[in-house]
Formats: C-alpha cells, structure tokens, sequence
C-alpha cells in the first residue's frame, strides 16, 4: 500500500517517530529503536556531547543512515534558547531539522505557546523544517502552519505521563483544520493510546517514556508498531460512525418505502 | 489556588516560605508522623500520586508507614521511574575554599577548629574541573565555606567565569546571597544553587550556629526563593538529618519548602537533598541519629510527596545504602568525591568538610549503576560550552 507519510521533501514509511530519553543504557535504546520500525529519531541536543573526544556518546547508537536524526531543543526555557540550540545542532552536522521545544517550567514541561510562535518564526527564517511541540490549541496549530512549519505536534497529555489522549477533542479540531501533518506528541502511554491517535487521523504519533521505561521497551516499541499501523489502517479503512442509538438492519418503518 | 495541605483552604497564598512555614501545623504532624495508624497509612497510600498532602507525607514517616516500606518504595521506584526515567543525572563537588568565619557545631570547616586551611586561585579551579572533566564529568557543584571576604562574590564569579567556557553545568553550594547578587553569579555563569537549611527548627538552627553570618536564620530560609527570582535554573534544599532531635520536624519542613517552591519558583527545577550528619573534624555527634530504613522511609515519603522533585544522594553515605537508594527515588548523584579544597588534584592536604562514607571511584559507581540498569547522565547542559560556541561561529 503507497501511504507515505510526508513531512516538508522527504517521504516515510513508518508513522511513529521516537524520542531517545530515559532509557536504562544506550544499547537497549538502540535495540528499541530498531524494534519500532521508525524512520525518525528526535534526541535532545544537550544530552549530546558536542566537544565530545570520544566515549560512548549517544549519537554513536543512532545508526544516521537508517534514521532522520531529528534534534529537539528540549531545556530550551524561551525563543532564543531554542533557536541558538536549533544553530548549534545545524553546525554539528545534523539536519537542518528541529523539534521546536520550548518548555519555560521544568515539573510538566508543558510548552510556552507565545515563545514557540516566535521561535518558529526566526527558524523558518533560517531555513529549518520546523516541527513544532505545542498544547492541544487549534488556533495556535494554525499560526505555527501560516509561518511555515512543517508540522505541529500536539501533546495527548503532558509529557511523561503516560495518561493517554486527554486532549482528544482539541487534537480533533486540529487534525480537521490542519494543512501540515498532525503528530500527536507526549503522554501516550499503551498502543492502544497511538491506535486511537492514528484512528481519528493523526498523521503520525512520537513515543519516548511509554517505550523506554516499560518493563520489556524492545517489546514495547514493537507493540507500539503494531498499534500505529492497525490505528492507521483502520483511518484508511473509515471507521463506522458511532452512535448511542442500536441502528436496526430490519427497519420498522421500511413498509413504507414499499 | 493549590494548598499542600489539609486545614488551609481559603486562606490568602503565602508570599515567603517564612509565611507558608509559619502556617505549618507542626503539632499536629508530628503527632503523625510518630503515632499515625495504619489505616491513616493505608489512605494516605491509596490516594494517586499528586494528590497527597503534607498531611499525608507526615503520615508516611511515621513507624506505622515503615512497616509498610516495601510497599513504599516499589510505589516510589514506579513513580521516580515514570517521571526520570532509567538514567540517573551525575555531578561532582568542587571545593573552592575551606576558610570560615562561622562556627557551626556539626561542620569540619568551623572557625575555631584547627584544620589545614586552603582557599584555590584560578588556576587551581580549573585544573580541579579538568581533573573532573577527564573523569567525564559535565557538572560541578562548587562549595565554599562562609567567608565574606575570601570567597565573596567576586571571588565567586572570577571561579565561575573560568570553569564557564569548559564546565557545562556550574551549580553553587556557598553562602546565601541577595538577588542582585544571585544575579550577577547567574550572569557569570551558574545556574544553580542549593541551600541547605541545616535545620528548620529556629532554636536548635541559633544553638548549632554559634557564630558568623550563617546566624541570620530568616537570610537563609528566604535564599532560595531570591536565587530562583534572580533566574537559577536548578534550585536544592535540604535538610542537616539529625541537627535537630527530631528529623521529622526537619523532614516536614523540607518536604514543605520544595512543595513551595514548586509553585513560586515555577521556572525552576527543585531538589531535595537527604543529607545525613556524619562524623566531622568537629567530633560533632547527633542525639538521635536517623537510621538507615528511617532515611529510606524518607526517600519514599519524599517521592510519593513531590513525584516529580529530584532528590540527589551524596557519597556522605556507604555504598551500600546508596545503591539501595538509588532504585528507591534518587535522580542525581555524585561520586568519587573529595570534600577538601584541591583534594581531587592533591588529596587530603587540606581539612575536609565530611568524611566520605562511599569511597569507590566515579568508575566503579557508573558500572555498577549500568549494572542495575540506569544509564549515568553526564551531558545535560542548558548553556552550551566556549568550544561549542566556536564550533557554531565557525561554522555560520
């Protein structure tokens, strides 16, 4: 089936994008990712070693010619941060990517709309495709599209929580007003949470906790997998409309039509 | 309008901790946290994770709680993992000075005791930070003791302003200083401070801070809040177990001062500090000492508390204890420390601060926390190095 996912000039195959945190060692990070199936990668640029001399520095398991290794400027606590963090991963060779991350409080992590807009704006500018982490807010998805990027990425709850898609109803809005694909970002913490993003037609979902802290995360990404792919052919296959009324196949009133 | 515990609805928001302590039922929790019952236990466990008060933390140090601690620390691995993750954030303690003009009972720096005194240059600093550098450390804590003159804050930002270009991450554990001052050390290039109150209980805090500036009770308890308002990204606290009769007093006390920074310093990530008393060049011995499942029932109290607070473990502990610990709630630690000025360069020339309890080398600590499946974090900066920034000029 030709359902590529297609972000800014380059085209996927996979629709579930993986974060790099939290996990208990780099080679277990690294079978995950594998497992998962996913064509891009996003890892925090200030868990890189940029002047690194050596050692086993995290990029050293993120095998760059399988995946788009997709910087995010997480740590960044306003627009000039992110955008010197954005730079700084340009100069170090990766791609001209980034995961637009702008989270000024530290316990949810949740993201400054104001600081991201204007982020966005001085990426673009720059040339990078720009995807964007944002709250469930309709009409900031579209602002952040209008200045050019590429994606936006809602959150399904906060990050880390693992409590699933909490902002289910504002992420419809999104996905139905959206001309850039919609990626559901944080808090999806069981496939069935990816499946359910993917059902009402999100075009992609990032995992990274849910993954790296389950008791099996090789096992997990791959459910992960399956739960992406089952939600996604199961948008494609157009769900039947659901109801609170029974839909009787013996109408009483078909008499009628006789 | 969110209230840490129960009894207080309604009342106007606290501006200062010193407000917000002052409300404190001490009475009451302490009555708790030495008498609760189990079904006082059971409720305060059973409720989900952010919605237990203060309340209940207090509920959770008491003898009835620890019975239940095995319970109490799978739910704190669960919730520490959930929030951090396997990995765990690694530092290292820089000594810059061990003069002192304050005589505080319990410490190896106390003016009137007759230690080896050092105070670094520069030069010295950074040869320390390299030392720590090789070793793969990325963040440094420095620490002096309380010398206005010797180690005031131009002394601060002439050390800071030279590890910057090289040190990812610089946090202070020094005096307590004024925002203005805060912010300057900010500027300069540090982005944390941890304050430890010693003790929350302002009597025994006047009777073991014999001397010195340290003395100014209120200077202190209010540093945090002025260091998180003059920008620092990383703001700790902590208690001095053991200073004061009864830990749990001071227990609830910390335990009150992160939840209430959380919320006024919003901007900021809080940590929590468990710091023991240990033996010092002061022969200082604690009346009651807290035991080891005590400071374990802490740890988990803390967590099940504050889910998302990091709480650092230092090597004033065995290693034994620690790598419990470390399963059990702790997000950062430091290892193969050296708590004399110099000391990492040329150990033990000068007086230390405490002795160190859990002597394996950062080696040994990072292979055995792979071992028990947590990666060592040592690259986390917020502020990229001068050979990163060159890298980024150079290629524009």
């Amino acid at each position: 089936m030709n359902d590529l996912l297609k972000i800014a000039d380059r085209e996927f195959t996979s629709r579930l994008l993986v974060g790099t945190g939290k996990f208990g060692s780099h080679e277990v990070m690294r079978e995950a990712l594998a497992a998962s199936g996913s064509e891009i990668v996003t890892v925090a640029l200030r868990r890189v070693d940029l002047d690194a001399t050596g050692g086993a520095d995290i990029l050293e398991f993120i095998d760059a010619g399988r995946y788009l290794l997709l910087p995010n400027t997480s740590g960044a606590a306003n627009a000039n941060e992110a955008v010197r963090i954005a730079r700084l991963a340009r100069s170090a060779g990766m791609p001209a990517w980034v995961k637009l991350e702008v989270t000024p409080e530290p316990r949810f992590l949740l993201p400054d709309p104001v600081e991201t807009l204007r982020a966005a704006e001085m990426l673009v500018d720059e040339g990078f495709t720009v995807l964007p982490y944002i709250n469930a807010d309709p009409v900031l998805a579209k602002r952040l599209e209008e200045v050019g990027c590429a994606t936006v990425m809602p959150l399904g709850s906060w990050i880390g929580s693992n409590k699933g898609l909490r902002t289910r109803d504002a992420i419809r809005i999104i996905i139905d007003q959206a001309m850039v694909p919609v990626i559901v970002d944080a808090g999806l913490g069981a496939p069935s949470h990816a499946a359910e993003a993917m059902e009402m037609g999100a075009d992609a979902v990032l995992v990274n906790t849910a993954v790296a802290v389950a008791g099996d995360p090789v096992e997990m990404a791959s459910a992960f997998r399956l739960g992406v792919e089952a939600g996604r052919r199961a948008f494609l296959a157009k769900l039947g409309p659901e109801r609170d009324e029974a839909d009787a196949s013996s109408p009483l009133t078909g008499f009628l039509d006789a | 309008m969110n209230n840490n515990w129960n009894g207080f609805l309604g009342r106007p928001p606290a501006v200062t901790f010193a407000n917000e302590l002052g409300m404190i039922p001490f009475e009451r929790f302490l009555i708790h946290a030495s008498e609760a019952s189990s079904a006082l236990v059971d409720r305060a466990l059973t409720k989900e994770a952010g919605q237990r008060t203060l309340e209940d933390f207090a509920v959770l140090l008491s003898p009835a709680a620890g019975e239940r601690l095995e319970q109490m620390a799978q739910a704190s691995h669960e919730l520490t993992v959930a929030r951090f993750g396997r990995t765990m954030q690694m530092y290292a303690p820089l000594y810059l000075s061990n003069e002192c003009l304050s005589s505080c009972t319990y410490c190896g720096f106390a003016r009137t005791l007759p230690i080896v005194r050092r105070t670094l240059a520069v030069g010295e600093t950074l040869r320390e930070a390299r030392h720590l550098g090789a070793l793969g450390f990325r963040s440094v804590l420095l620490l002096t003791g309380e010398h206005e003159k010797e180690t005031g804050v131009e002394f601060l930002e002439r050390h800071i302003r030279v590890l910057a270009p090289e040190v990812p991450q610089i946090s202070l554990e020094v005096q307590v200083w004024s925002e203005a001052e805060y912010q300057r050390l900010a500027a300069a290039g540090a982005e944390g401070v941890t304050i430890y109150q010693e003790t929350y209980h302002p009597d025994t805090y006047g009777r073991v801070h014999e001397a010195g500036r340290k003395r100014r009770y209120l200077w202190r308890l209010l540093g945090p809040e002025r260091a998180a308002r003059a920008g620092m990204r990383r703001i700790g606290v902590g208690a001095l177990l053991g200073l004061h009769p009864d830990w749990r007093y001071d227990a609830i006390a910390t335990a009150a001062h992160a939840a209430f920074l959380q919320r006024h310093a919003w901007r900021s990530s809080v940590s929590v500090s468990i710091p023991r008393m240990r033996p010092s060049e002061s022969h200082f011995s604690p009346e009651c000492p807290v035991t080891d499942r005590e400071l374990t029932r802490y740890v988990c109290a803390l967590r099940l508390f504050l889910p998302d607070v990091g709480l650092v473990a230092s090597t004033r502990e065995p290693a034994a204890l620690r790598d419990g610990l470390f399963r059990v709630g702790i997000t950062r630690t430091s290892a193969g420390s050296h708590t004399e000025p110099g000391g990492y360069e040329e150990p033990d020339e000068a007086g230390e601060q405490f002795q160190i309890a859990d002597e394996r080398s950062v080696a040994e600590v990072a292979s055995h926390l792979r071992s028990l499946g947590y990666e060592p974090v040592w690259e986390d900066w917020a502020r990229p190095t001068e050979a990163v920034e060159r890298m980024l000029v150079e290629a524009r």
